[in-house]
């Protein structure tokens, strides 16, 4: 579906990715994870074209990014990321209908469209002609995955989508999105820090360091790997927390 | 109510609908050309600092000089294409103060252009660009929108600028509510002063006032105050040009006026006899010495009077005296041949450069002619006004007399005759037919050498108008009838710092007196 091919991005002069050469597959929930300056969001946003590489190909569903004007392949891919981005001039209804719009969509049709991506992102019906800046936090961004998706895209890119939010809303917007990701057949892509997040949602984690891949696997591969310092240091909060709750659940 | 206001108020809806006509083309036009630079300017270095140092290095240029700057510059490019394209545009009035004063309204538009666009939410862009709006979608549908604001408050600013430096106009011949102000400046009538100030300073509040509704919609995104402030300016704007829309058509006439009163009043009459002919005739006040000459022969202005000796030197260039005659005829003949302008003829009195002085003075330090002065000048201080001492009679009276003053200033004539009252400066140079003279009983110096030429004023006809019948059958009644005394009272009489008459009464007091009062 996604296809790094020799993948490097430079800075300045000064190597951030790569080279990098991952598929990721359709349907796949795939964490890219590893501290800051790790290279996660540079390569995410080098599947929507917001970064080009210094060399190699990126491929999203067998076209090279770039071939077509990115606009355009912009409209199939959605993207999500922690400040939200909501258009504060828009009302929450015109911010969702945007991707429909762009796509052409006769107004009914968006209109049906709003009503439905309120719903399935869980907020109430009535909110759609108030403006972003009177929502808060978790809702803003829930208003976020609703524009993503509104066009009906198979990619969804996710930027520490949850972030900025509490503990509570963050766990409540995640499990409603990998639903999401379920029910609509989506291949998502989400970058994080958080390894106890990718640990939650994702079916494949590649944790990446200096713009390299340090593993690669699913959450009980990642479970096995003791040797890699990166990797363990990742590891050893979600297992300090598992160890603590274990001992106060016993006694 | 005061005959003064009442004046004035007559005056209003012509001089308001040229000033809002000019504010709204400057700023337009301004507005154009600054967003999309802002626009350019925000996204690029290479061009937001270039842009914005000239914007801010035009604003350093103060208004009036801009102003007159275009004029020249205007002229020679209208010479050029004539001679290219056998097709020129007027140099003078409308033309050169649109520019200048676009120039003038660009910084603060472009500079809260680009603070405005720069300041857009960086998530923001980076969503619009995300969800697949194209270059020119981001620009309209969210960085624009976002930063309409900041982008208004600047054109809110220029606005005030705009309507405030319009009043500038004047001089370059482009009628505003600054003719109030030049006007009542140069015939100490400080009533007209305060009026086209007061014009200006409700015009420019009532535009602030309503771009700030607009500005305030905006920012809180209530369409009902910008719907409210747009209609307001625009219903503002066409009562206000309502004027323009109803002037009638049919022959139409420019004549010109230097900036002094006795050329205010002389126009205000030549106006007058040619309305009475059914022809309509508008003044164009308060031009320069030079202006007005090029102005006429380049068909700018259909008539206006000069005097002989201002032509003979300034004109042709020539600096012997041949008699007061003989220079009349010289100069007609040479004016038709050179720039194929009419002297149509002269009016009968002599508005000559005098030195004069007041009478205790000259009492005192034994002076009475311009001989005698130029033993003592070295201890005396010398008034001139504005053009005196870079005019070629300068020169000559210098070159004649010797003459070495220890001190000397230019003023603005009004001022010029207030500084010899109170003793700032002790000789001036004075005009013959200044009803001041007479007024303040002022020692008029005698010129033994005859180095200052003969100043008879005429009447001038551009070369477009050199043969027109409607012309000359309006002028001819004002050849040879005014006597130096009756010029005299008619500029004493707007000129006195109590009981003045406004420019159009002196006219027609004049006009009876010369017995061509054009029946009204």
């Amino acid at each position: 579906m996604i296809s790094f091919d020799a993948v490097t991005k430079d800075f300045a002069g000064r190597r951030a990715v790569g080279p990098l050469s991952v598929t990721l597959e359709a349907g796949q929930f795939v964490a890219l994870l590893g501290g800051s300056g790790c290279g996660k969001t540079t390569t995410l946003k080098m599947i929507n074209g917001l970064i080009t590489p210094t060399s190699g190909v990126v491929r999203v569903a067998g076209a090279v990014v770039g071939d077509e004007p990115l606009h355009r392949l912009r409209r199939r891919i959605g993207y999500v990321f922690q400040e939200v981005g909501l258009f504060p001039h828009m009302s929450v209804a015109e911010n969702i209908a945007m991707g429909p719009r762009l796509a052409g969509w006769d107004g009914p049709r968006a209109r049906a469209r709003v009503a439905e991506l309120l719903e399935l992102v869980a907020l109430p019906a009535d909110c759609g002609a108030r403006l972003p800046g009177t929502f808060s936090g978790g809702q803003r961004q829930r208003v976020g995955v609703a524009r993503a998706l509104a066009a009906g895209p198979s990619v969804m890119l996710m930027d520490e989508p949850f972030g900025a939010l509490d503990p509570v809303t963050r766990d409540a917007l995640g499990r409603d999105f990998r639903a999401l990701h379920e029910r609509l057949g989506l291949t998502t892509v989400m970058v994080t820090h958080d390894m106890m997040e990718a640990l939650l949602l994702a079916d494949r984690i590649i944790v990446l360091d200096q713009g390299q891949v340090r593993a690669d696997g699913s959450p009980r591969d990642l479970m096995g790997v003791q040797s890699d310092p990166v990797v363990a240091a990742l590891m050893e909060t979600p297992r300090r927390q598992a160890r603590r709750l274990e001992a106060l659940a016993h006694g | 109510m005061d005959d003064r206001i009442l004046a004035a108020w007559r005056l209003l809806p012509g001089y308001l609908s040229q000033h809002v006509l000019l504010s709204l083309c400057a700023l337009g036009i301004g507005f154009a050309i600054s967003l999309p630079l802002a626009v350019a300017a925000s996204r690029s270095a290479t061009v937001r600092w270039p842009s914005l140092f000239v914007a801010s290095l035009i604003q350093t240029i103060p208004s009036l000089a801009l102003l007159a700057l275009f004029y020249p510059l205007l002229l020679a490019l209208s010479t050029l294409t004539r001679s290219w394209f056998g097709w020129g545009f007027a140099a003078l009035g409308f033309l050169p103060s649109v520019m200048a004063l676009t120039l003038y309204s660009m910084l603060p538009i472009l500079r809260n252009g680009v603070a405005g666009l720069r300041g857009v939410d960086p998530a923001v862009m980076e969503a619009a660009r995300g969800i697949g709006l194209t270059g020119s979608q981001q620009l309209l549908w969210v960085q624009l929108p976002l930063s309409a604001p900041v982008i208004m408050a600047g054109v809110r600013t220029a606005a005030v600028w705009t309507i405030g430096a319009a009043t500038l106009a004047t001089p370059v011949g482009q009628t505003c509510l600054g003719n109030y102000i030049f006007q009542g400046l140069q015939t100490e009538n400080w009533v007209f002063v305060l009026f086209g100030c007061a014009a200006a300073a409700v015009l420019a509040l009532a535009a602030d006032q309503l771009l700030g509704l607009i500005e305030a919609g905006l920012t809180h995104r209530r369409r009902s105050l910008i719907l409210l402030g747009s209609a307001g300016l625009v219903i503002g704007s066409v009562v206000a040009l309502l004027p323009i829309f109803t002037a009638s058509a049919g022959p139409s006439y420019k004549i010109g006026a230097k900036n002094f009163a006795e050329q205010y009043i002389l126009a205000r009459v030549m106006a007058d006899q040619v309305s009475a002919t059914g022809a309509k005739a508008t003044v164009s006040e308060d031009l320069g010495s030079a202006t007005a000459y090029r102005a006429l022969a380049a068909g700018e202005i259909d008539a206006y009077v000069d005097y002989t000796g201002t032509l003979w030197t300034n004109v042709l260039d020539r600096h012997d005296n041949p008699g007061r005659e003989a220079m009349l005829a010289e100069v007609k003949t040479a004016l038709m041949r050179r720039d194929g302008v009419r002297l149509f003829g002269p009016l009968g009195y002599e508005n000559a450069y005098v030195l004069a002085m007041r009478p205790d003075r000259a009492r005192a330090l034994g002076i009475r002619s311009l001989a005698d002065l130029s033993a003592k000048a070295p201890s005396l201080k010398f008034g001139a006004d504005l053009e005196f001492l870079s005019r070629p009679e300068w020169t000559a009276l210098r070159k004649a007399y010797g003459l070495g003053f220890g001190a000397m200033t230019s003023y603005q004539p009004t001022f010029m005759y207030r500084s010899l009252e109170d003793g700032s400066v002790d000789v001036i140079s004075a005009f013959s037919s200044d009803g001041r003279i007479a007024a303040d009983h002022l020692v008029v110096l005698a010129d033994p050498k005859q180095a200052l030429p003969p100043y008879d004023a005429v009447i001038l006809l551009a070369p477009g108008r050199a043969e027109d019948a409607r012309l000359a059958k309006a002028f001819k009644p004002l050849l040879g009838a005014i006597s130096v005394e009756a010029m005299r009272q008619a500029n004493y009489s707007v000129d006195r710092p109590g009981d003045k008459l406004s420019i159009a009464a002196a006219a027609r007091r004049l006009e009876r007196r010369a017995g061509t009062g054009a029946p009204r």
